[in-house]
């Protein structure tokens, strides 16, 4: 039947031209020199300290909120699951979860410049009732741990909504077992639960950190252009040619699809490896 | 099994407290504008501007063009590769999770500079050009959860039996795909549409990059310059995004009880 091929056409024409053919553009314009030779000085040039120092703030910082909200996130979808709370609060937190693990974006930065900013609630509470002013103690919400905070909103539902049938996935036969064969809680964890989990917690690790490393606009809202982290680098490349070298700015697109995609890659593989045991 | 249930209020007290403060910050800030007392003036101020109607019409009407496009894309390739195509499944897949791997920052880069006018398709010289663009660069960012909601929905029914069924009463492709297939994934189909209008209404990076007139770059404009606006355009963004998780939420409560369970 030939004709059916017709019926992929729409989905691999939207596909073309608005994902694929735009992004190869980028990738290929960072290999060629304004006159169209092929070159490889454009990602050689990412290589200078400017840019380094935004791919290594950006780097931290995804790395930070990733492991913050791996943290956070695992122990309240542990606490959940496992931890004898009562029932009711298991659906209601999950679905908070899928709300605020899509409230990123402009929202989420006035949000924390209204709770935590010089005026903030929490920061004039602080002030008034307890005496600690977190400015005077060098808090900084426009500053590195500011970022990070701020991005643990929406990091740390991500990690219970994925953690969460993981840690369903934990059969009570294995605890049982480990435990009449005498080993105590943290041995159990140590020896049984966590390597278990151990490719679902970096996989989402990874993932964590690719949505941290992409995400612009919650970090221009809130810090305008003052914290250099890639993708408010390219923001600024793109609206003003900031590098002066468009070819540059293509390089540091470039840069950025590439660790993305590795962090992605390793999400991809770990959680084939989970599904043998969430099965 | 008491000292594990200590530890679990303890985390989820320090959660809880975390995803509040910033909410309850944000109300209450939102309400500070006039000195001394609580007050609506930064509602007031925000319904009375005109940029806010505007931006915000531009974006809604933008997000019903976006879902009506992804859903004519997404639910008759779901469709067509469930049927036809079963071997291409998880190269289909792979393309549409893409967007979760390239940055959007870097899709509509290359947008501006494969569209520019001086291209093969020059959208971006023309004011309806470049709203077909941003429309196909939002549909594009809801292709991932438009086409795992459809596919979910789509596993739910027998798609082969249901398309024979209905080709030897005589029903031709549109009418199968219209009134066969999509009747049984609407839920499905309404859950992808609450999500693209949210994501929709606060995006920024795409409008603004490609000068749009719509409402995640007003937001960021008045952020950049007013007082206690911001925190009230927070508090109405963030109804938008829980009124749309509501609807989902109440779309899949209502399969559960339509549909009885398959084995």
């Amino acid at each position: 039947m030939p004709l059916a091929w017709l019926g992929m056409v729409p989905f691999t024409l939207f596909a073309v031209l608005f994902l694929i053919l735009p992004t190869m553009n980028i990738v290929v314009g960072a290999f060629q020199t304004p006159d169209g030779t092929p070159t490889f000085r454009n990602v050689l040039n990412l290589f200078q300290p400017s840019i380094l120092s935004a791919y290594w703030i950006s780097i931290r910082i995804s790395v930070a909120s990733a492991l913050a909200g791996c943290l956070i996130g695992f122990a309240m979808a542990a606490a959940i699951t496992l931890g004898g709370l009562p029932q009711w609060i298991r659906g209601p937190l999950l679905t908070f979860s899928g709300v605020a693990s899509n409230f990123a974006g402009v929202p989420l930065a006035f949000a924390f410049l209204a709770t935590l900013g010089r005026l903030g609630l929490v920061t004039v509470i602080l002030k008034d009732w307890f005496g600690i002013n977190i400015y005077g103690l060098g808090f900084n919400l426009l500053s590195f741990w500011g970022l990070t905070l701020v991005y643990l909103f929406f990091q740390i539902p991500l990690m219970i909504l994925i953690i969460t049938p993981a840690l369903d996935g934990l059969k009570k036969e294995w605890r049982e077992a480990a435990e009449i064969l005498g080993a105590s809680g943290p041995q159990y964890w140590r020896m049984v639960a966590l390597p278990i989990l151990l490719p679902s917690l970096l996989g989402t690790f990874a993932l964590l950190f690719a949505n941290a490393f992409g995400a612009v606009a919650t970090a221009y809202a809130l810090t305008g252009s003052s914290l250099s982290i890639v993708p408010i680098v390219l923001f600024a490349q793109i609206r003003g040619d900031v590098l002066q070298d468009p070819h540059l700015g293509y390089a540091l697109a470039f840069g950025m699809i590439v660790v993305t995609g590795i962090a992605n890659g390793i999400y991809v593989w770990l959680r084939a490896r989970t599904e043998r045991w969430t099965r | 099994m008491k000292a594990p249930r200590v530890w679990s209020w303890i985390a989820l007290t320090l959660g809880l407290l975390y995803f509040f403060l910033p909410l309850i910050g944000t109300i209450e800030f939102s309400l500070r504008k006039r000195r001394g007392e609580y007050s609506l003036d930064a509602y007031r101020w925000v319904f009375e501007d005109p940029k806010f109607r505007e931006t915000f019409s531009y974006s809604v009407v933008m997000a019903l063009f976006t879902i009506v496009v992804g859903v004519l894309i997404v639910v008759p390739t779901a469709y067509w590769v469930r049927l036809k195509f079963p071997r291409l499944r998880p190269l289909v897949e792979f393309v549409t999770l893409l967007p979760l791997v390239i940055p959007p920052i870097v899709i509509v880069f290359g947008y501006i500079r494969l569209y520019n006018t001086s291209s093969f398709l020059p959208l971006t010289g023309t004011a309806s050009g470049t709203n077909l663009l941003l429309m196909m660069g939002y549909a594009t960012l809801s292709l991932p959860y438009m086409y795992r909601a459809v596919d979910t929905g789509l596993r739910t029914i027998d798609v082969r039996t249901l398309t024979e069924a209905a080709q030897s009463l005589g029903a031709n492709w549109p009418t199968i795909i219209g009134r066969v297939i999509m009747p049984n994934v609407l839920v499905a189909v309404m859950s992808g549409a609450f999500l693209t209008f949210a994501i929709v209404i606060g995006e920024f990076v795409m409008a603004a990059l490609l000068n749009r007139p719509a409402f995640g770059p007003y937001l960021q404009l008045i952020g950049a310059n007013r007082a206690y606006e911001p925190a009230a355009l927070a508090v109405i963004a963030f109804s938008i995004t829980w009124i749309c998780m509501g609807l989902i939420q109440l779309a899949t409560l209502l399969t559960r009880h339509s549909r009885p369970p398959r084995s």
